[in-house]
């Protein structure tokens, strides 16, 4: 992909991110930020490309080290962030009768 | 950019992965699509993993490892074989037991401080994510095969590192705010905002040089000039003001992705980067727009540590108030028709929703109708009441927001102010000259009684400014701490 096309990606994304989210309502914008948090994780693609990478030498070894702390991180994340807004959706309930 | 030429089959499956994620915030548009959506989420999560796996390892082949004694040669072979996958599985592992644990045992009230945590982790991946990138860039595919690095990635890997790093020590510093470890009162150095903005454009600067030179000092100097800022921006910042701040660095963690994603040409990346980008810009507007601050102004700190900052000068007069008891308060909440609630931070911090829904209950059996008004800055972070009414099993249809309920106060027996303090001053409206004024408040005042809980009289709401809702003919103060007063109140109804 060019930049152009991924630029293009970017900022159509940005206009269907401003209309999902003004959409989002209110009572739930605690879970949005617990589900955006967990999906912006997705950084562990980057991470897991740096832990499968082969480094020699100093950096590329270090560089190995980097990704899989990061994946760490990232994994934390997204598990967290996936059960704590489930957890929390779980408890929205509308009138029993 | 033929460095990445990506298997075509992936970047479908990124493209896929990254339109489940629009689903996944679509789906928060109601609460019975909500956990629909959330499934969205992790759909979209597990293809994006396990395409990354499928295309970057494979097990049986064998990488030519370049001579170790040749410096300049920079390893080809980007799959990883067997051993590696191990790690990762052990990686994933040891992350998703921190991060099911957590969420299991985190009590509801502690969900600002973290999402604040959260935001960090995703800051310090997209740090780390950039610095691997820099140190090995063939892997990546953003280098050719001497290790220079591509200009376009240098820019796009610069800004990654930059807002990386300043989501990690801002929502450290936001961390440490909202648990208390830290005191919530603004700090306050000398010159903050000629350091920020010097420390901003030497940030910049160092990004564009960059360009011409990719030695490592620059690199690492941009990411800890960008640790150094995003404490330095947050430090200035009063508690109140926090759910802008958590709105802002969710943003920030959105932005950090998207510009990893431009950094891999990935599109999953780039998608979900500008969804949470906008996610939170969207989130910290909403939040300016409900205290009737501009964001610079948030930003610029200051504002809303403790009850110091008198909003007149002169001294204030002692005036007259009616102390009332859960007895007077039952009493009257049982003989009306309609009682709103309105809950704030206070309510949070008594853990008072289980039994604020049970005194909801009890007064339902008598035949009131009650209602619950939420301001939009009430709490932490954006819907921070909703969460712990819901917890407490509040039907969400029973809850209300500013704009939809406002008008009905005045056809209301009685408003019941339990932990908000700002969001019902009518200084708001009326005092030009007070610091909240514009602030869209509840007129609660309108009701025919106000039962205001309060711990004391002396503290005045996180934006030190006294409140006539206090004097008023018509409001009845319950001064105890929330829970023990609602606990009380729900025995007199007995």
């Amino acid at each position: 992909m060019d930049f152009i096309s991924i630029l293009s990606i970017f900022v159509l994304t940005c206009f269907v991110g401003y209309y999902v989210v003004w959409s989002v309502t209110p009572a739930l914008h605690t879970p949005l930020m617990a589900v955006t948090n967990a999906i912006s994780s997705v950084i562990i693609v980057g991470a897991l490309i740096a832990s499968a990478a082969i480094g020699i030498g100093g950096t590329g070894a270090t560089s190995k080290w980097l990704g899989l702390l990061a994946v760490v991180m990232a994994s934390v994340n997204i598990f967290g962030g996936f059960a704590v807004t489930a957890r929390m959706l779980a408890m929205y309930k509308k009138k029993a009768r | 950019m033929e460095g990445l030429a990506q298997n075509p089959w992936a970047a479908l499956a990124y493209l896929v992965a990254g339109v489940c994620f629009i689903l996944a915030l679509r789906g928060l548009s109601s609460p019975t699509s909500s956990q629909r959506g959330n499934r969205f989420g992790m759909i979209g999560m597990t293809i994006a993993m396990v395409t990354t796996l499928a295309t970057h390892f494979d097990f049986n082949k064998i990488c030519v490892t370049a001579p170790l004694d040749d410096p300049t040669y920079y390893d080809r072979c980007s799959s990883g074989g067997l051993t590696d996958a191990l790690f990762v599985a052990a990686a994933i592992a040891i992350g998703a037991v921190i991060g099911i644990v957590t969420a299991r045992r985190i009590k509801m009230t502690d969900m600002p401080q973290l999402v604040a945590a959260f935001h960090s982790l995703v800051g310090l991946a997209a740090v780390l994510v950039a610095a691997a990138a820099f140190l090995n860039p063939v892997a990546f595919g953003i280098a050719d095969a001497d290790g220079v690095i591509h200009q376009v990635s240098r820019i796009e890997m610069g800004l990654g590192v930059a807002i990386g790093a300043i989501t990690f020590s801002g929502s450290v510093i936001a961390f440490l705010k909202l648990n208390g470890n830290m005191s919530g009162k603004p700090i306050m150095l000398p010159g903050r905002h000629v350091i920020n903005l010097a420390t901003l454009a030497a940030i910049l600067g160092l990004i564009a040089y960059f360009l011409t030179d990719q030695s490592p000092w620059i690199f690492w100097t941009v990411t800890a000039l960008s640790f150094a800022i995003g404490f330095l921006l947050i430090i200035p910042i009063g508690g109140a003001d926090m759910p802008v701040v958590v709105s802002m660095l969710n943003s920030y963690s959105g932005w950090a992705a998207a510009a990893m994603g431009f950094t891999l040409h990935n599109s999953a990346m780039i998608i979900t980067g500008a969804l949470v980008g906008s996610s939170g810009a969207i989130l910290s507007y909403i939040m300016c727009r409900a205290m009737n601050r501009s964001f610079i102004s948030v930003i610029a700190g200051g504002f809303g540590g403790d009850g110091g900052s008198s909003g007149d000068g002169e001294a204030k007069e002692q005036r007259p108030w009616k102390l009332g008891s859960a007895e007077d308060a039952a009493f009257l909440m049982q003989q009306a028709e309609q009682v709103i609630i309105v809950p704030g931070y206070g309510m949070a911090v008594a853990q008072a929703q289980h039994v604020l829904r049970e005194m909801g209950d009890k007064l339902k059996e008598h035949g009131v109708r009650v209602k619950y008004a939420i301001h939009p800055v009430a709490g932490r972070m954006p819907g921070h009441m909703n969460v712990l009414l819901a917890e407490a099993n509040v039907p969400y249809d029973e809850v209300f927001e500013l704009e939809d309920i406002n008008s009905e106060f005045a056809q209301t027996d009685v408003a019941f102010i339990i932990g908000a303090n700002d969001v019902v001053n009518p200084a708001a409206k009326t005092d030009k000259s007070s610091p909240i004024y514009g602030m869209p408040v509840f007129d609660v005042g309108k009701a025919k009684t106000v039962l205001f809980i309060k711990r004391s009289m002396g503290g005045v709401g996180y934006a030190g400014v006294d409140n006539d809702v206090f004097y008023a003919d018509n409001t009845m103060m319950l001064l105890a701490d929330a829970k023990k007063m609602v606990e009380e109140i729900v025995k007199s109804l007995d």
